[in-house]
């Protein structure tokens, strides 16, 4: 590669964020289909269809690796690799080779994962299911990025690290963490599948929870704020509100939250010091969390017509709003009054939805209509499309949580309502029953969002189509 | 130190970082693989730990359990509530999952929880509910699972699994020194059932005296996760402690 002679395409590896863009949309689609069919699963069992390898049991992981990790993983290497080069102002480090060894081998892991559990490979472990072989695969991934992602901040044109790669960092070092310690095991043997965690019960409990949690804090909450912190200014046209609020909300969202996992297993045989401890800190957590939300939205101050007449802008403000949402139900989940009610039910799996639908997938949808065009030189193909995406997303997500809500609260008073005798109210069964509802409503939610992502996935395809079009006879005929 | 000096330089970013990220991990975590306690010493009335290990069909029943991902629609810990009480049974104690690798403690009750379903149902009506969920429970929304019944069990590598059991912490025995420790530990009876060299041995007379699919003719994945089911939450007999004996662990 020469001087800086070439044009943008050149001087910045695009190619590789195209890869993984396409990626992440492919992978939403699977994972949030599969997604969809599991809640049909729960509204109608017949979906079961007595075949093993598509039980709710196999295909729920299928679901939660096919979008955490499928779509959010390709989505944050598309971005952070996209905004480590526009904020430093230098190519990728790595040269062809890493980068393109970071994008075949993660999403060569997603997929063996995925086969693994429908035919029963499995860690039993909630977001980390995949065996042991396919950890080490992500580990030597994850290694690379870390090396990519490091050397390209070592070798930046511009003397300040912007505020988005500080929050990539820390994701990618508290990935790292959390990957390798939750996932120690032993195989059984290193010519088959299985493996034995390390650690046994209570210990493994709490390993499990800080990890699983933090998959959540660093994985789908820091990595993504990066993601806004580029993206929000940009699409606004502004500055970041508050640079002052960007450091504080930065050091104190790293280092609260990982304190905060214990909150999954209130109640349970762990030493209450350790449950208190997670809830005092998931209270304290409800600061840097708002900080950052308000640092997005209040960027948008000056420009709060672009609320009305841009749909991106919609996305990206509609996705800090439920980020806000979110933070606040999750510490008041957190609490172990609430916590008593909540956990176990669906309460848990709507909250963590109007986190990862709302707010994920939406700054991730607004990021790529906003990147996309950018990165294949041309413009979106339809806006009006993107209008259609934002209102179907946004039923969907409001109908998912309010089912949820009725769904898990019910379920939850139903458990503990007793009798004038003193005997429980109802049985599990009764339970079951009255979840009937809620969780069809819930089923066709998930449609209202799959539905959107299939508009977005057709106006992307325009936009790519019609922007090889004119250059097919030119030398970007790049790979 | 002004923040400027963290933004100009990629390694002290790094560095800072980490310490943060790393702090609450060692607190909450480190201190349980030390603190006594943690996990409760719970005695049987002859003085042997009223805990054991799976037995290895239980255990390999366990790997379908996993296998299946029954985790995630059931848990296995029943919370200190007078609902989940009269629902379930006492609530459950750290030592009852000692040797849980993984543990299944779980996060979400589609169904009910398991944590003390050993014992409470007859072994026939687990084989019927697990072929056909609605055969014996009107409106369950749980899948069918036929061929739990007609696959059979593998049993080639119980051993091997045994053996890596052991290695992460698991007491099962190999030399005649662990067997004579276990004898202390659990007594000569369970010493026998955790013993790695008569495992296939152990196993099949399991099946066969348990007969938990009600089909002696064939060794099925069906025993093996009944069998597993079966000894959920039995091993500690409530009725012979005080309720003071846990108290102070909670």
């Amino acid at each position: 590669m020469t001087h800086s002679t070439g044009s943008k395409a050149e001087q910045y590896n695009y190619d590789i964020v195209k890869k993984f863009a396409i990626m992440a949309l492919f992978w939403g689609l699977a994972g949030m289909t599969a997604g969809t069919y599991i809640a049909s699963e729960l509204a109608w069992p017949f979906l079961n269809f007595d075949i093993a390898q598509i039980t709710f049991g196999r295909l729920r992981p299928l679901h939660t690796s096919g979008v955490i990790f499928g779509f959010g993983g390709n989505a944050l290497f598309a971005t952070s690799f996209y905004i480590v080069q526009r904020t430093c102002h230098v190519r990728l480090w790595g040269g062809k080779l890493l980068p393109e060894l970071t994008f075949w081998g993660w999403n060569i892991a997603i997929a063996l994962g995925g086969i693994g559990y429908v035919m029963g490979i499995t860690q039993a472990r909630e977001y980390a299911e995949p065996e042991w072989y396919v950890d080490i695969l992500i580990t030597l991934v994850w290694v690379i990025y870390f090396l990519i992602y490091t050397m390209t901040l070592v070798k930046r044109k511009v003397q300040h690290i912007y505020v988005a790669n500080w929050f990539f960092m820390s994701f990618i070092l508290a990935t790292a963490l959390l990957h390798i310690f939750n996932n120690l095991a032993v195989p059984v043997s290193f010519t088959g599948t299985k493996s034995y965690s390390l650690f046994a019960g209570a210990q493994d409990a709490m390993t499990q929870w800080w990890y699983g949690h933090n998959a959540v804090g660093f994985f789908l909450t820091a990595a993504f704020l990066g993601m806004m912190y580029y993206f929000v200014p940009k699409q606004a046209g502004r500055p970041v509100y508050s640079y002052r609020l960007s450091i504080v909300h930065f050091w104190a969202l790293s280092f609260m939250y990982m304190w905060v996992g214990t909150h999954h297993l209130h109640w349970t045989a762990i030493p209450d010091w350790t449950s208190s401890l997670a809830a005092a800190f998931s209270i304290l957590l409800l600061m840097p969390s708002w900080g950052g939300m308000i640092n997005g939205i209040m960027t948008l101050s000056g420009a709060w017509d672009k609320l009305r007449s841009d749909p991106i802008m919609m996305f990206l403000i509609t996705s800090l709003s439920f980020y806000g949402m979110s933070t606040f139900e999750g510490p008041m989940m957190a609490l172990k009054s609430v916590n008593a009610l909540s956990h176990y039910t669906d309460w848990t799996v709507g909250h963590v939805h109007s986190g990862a639908l709302g707010w994920v997938a939406m700054v991730s949808f607004g990021s790529f209509y906003h990147m996309i065009p950018k990165v294949w030189n041309t413009t979106l193909y339809s806006v009006t499309l993107v209008y259609v995406h934002f209102f179907l997303a946004t039923i969907g997500i409001l109908l998912y949580i309010t089912a949820l809500w009725v769904s898990g609260i019910g379920q939850g008073l139903m458990l503990r309502a007793f009798d004038e005798y003193g005997n429980l109210k109802y049985t599990f069964i009764d339970t079951v029953l009255f979840m009937h509802g809620p969780l069809v409503a819930r089923a066709i939610a998930g449609m209202f969002f799959v539905t959107g992502l299939l508009v977005m996935i057709y106006n992307i395809t325009k936009t790519i189509s019609q922007a090889n079009k004119p250059v097919k006879s030119n030398a970007t005929a790049q790979a | 130190m002004k923040h400027e000096s963290i933004e100009t330089n990629a390694a002290l970013l790094i560095i800072l970082t980490l310490v943060a990220i790393s702090i609450g991990g060692l607190v909450e975590i480190v201190p349980l693989h030390y603190i006594e306690g943690t996990v409760e010493q719970v005695k049987n009335e002859k003085g042997h730990d009223a805990v054991r290990p799976y037995t290895p069909l239980e255990q390999l029943g366990r790997d379908i359990y996993t296998r299946e991902g029954c985790y995630n629609c059931h848990s296995q810990m029943i919370r200190p509530f007078r609902d989940e009480a009269i629902r379930y049974g006492h609530y459950s104690l750290a030592a009852e999952s000692q040797y849980d690798h993984p543990f299944q403690w779980g996060s979400k009750r589609t169904g009910p929880d398991l944590a003390r379903v050993g014992g409470k149902y007859a072994s026939s009506w687990h084989v019927k509910h697990l072929i056909k969920p609605i055969s014996v429970m009107k409106g369950s929304i749980m899948p069918n699972y036929p061929w739990l019944a007609e696959d059979k069990l593998d049993i080639s590598d119980v051993q091997a699994k045994m053996e890596t059991l052991k290695q992460v912490g698991v007491p099962y025995s190999l030399s005649k020194e662990e067997f004579a420790k276990n004898e202390k530990q659990f007594g000569p009876d369970v010493a026998k059932l955790l013993d790695i060299n008569r495992a296939e041995t152990n196993l099949h007379a399991q099946a066969k005296s348990g007969n938990f699919d009600g089909d002696p003719s064939i060794l099925s994945e069906m025993d093996a996760l009944v069998a597993y089911l079966q000894i959920l939450g039995t091993m500690v007999d409530f009725k012979k402690h005080d309720e003071a004996d846990f108290i102070e662990f909670r």
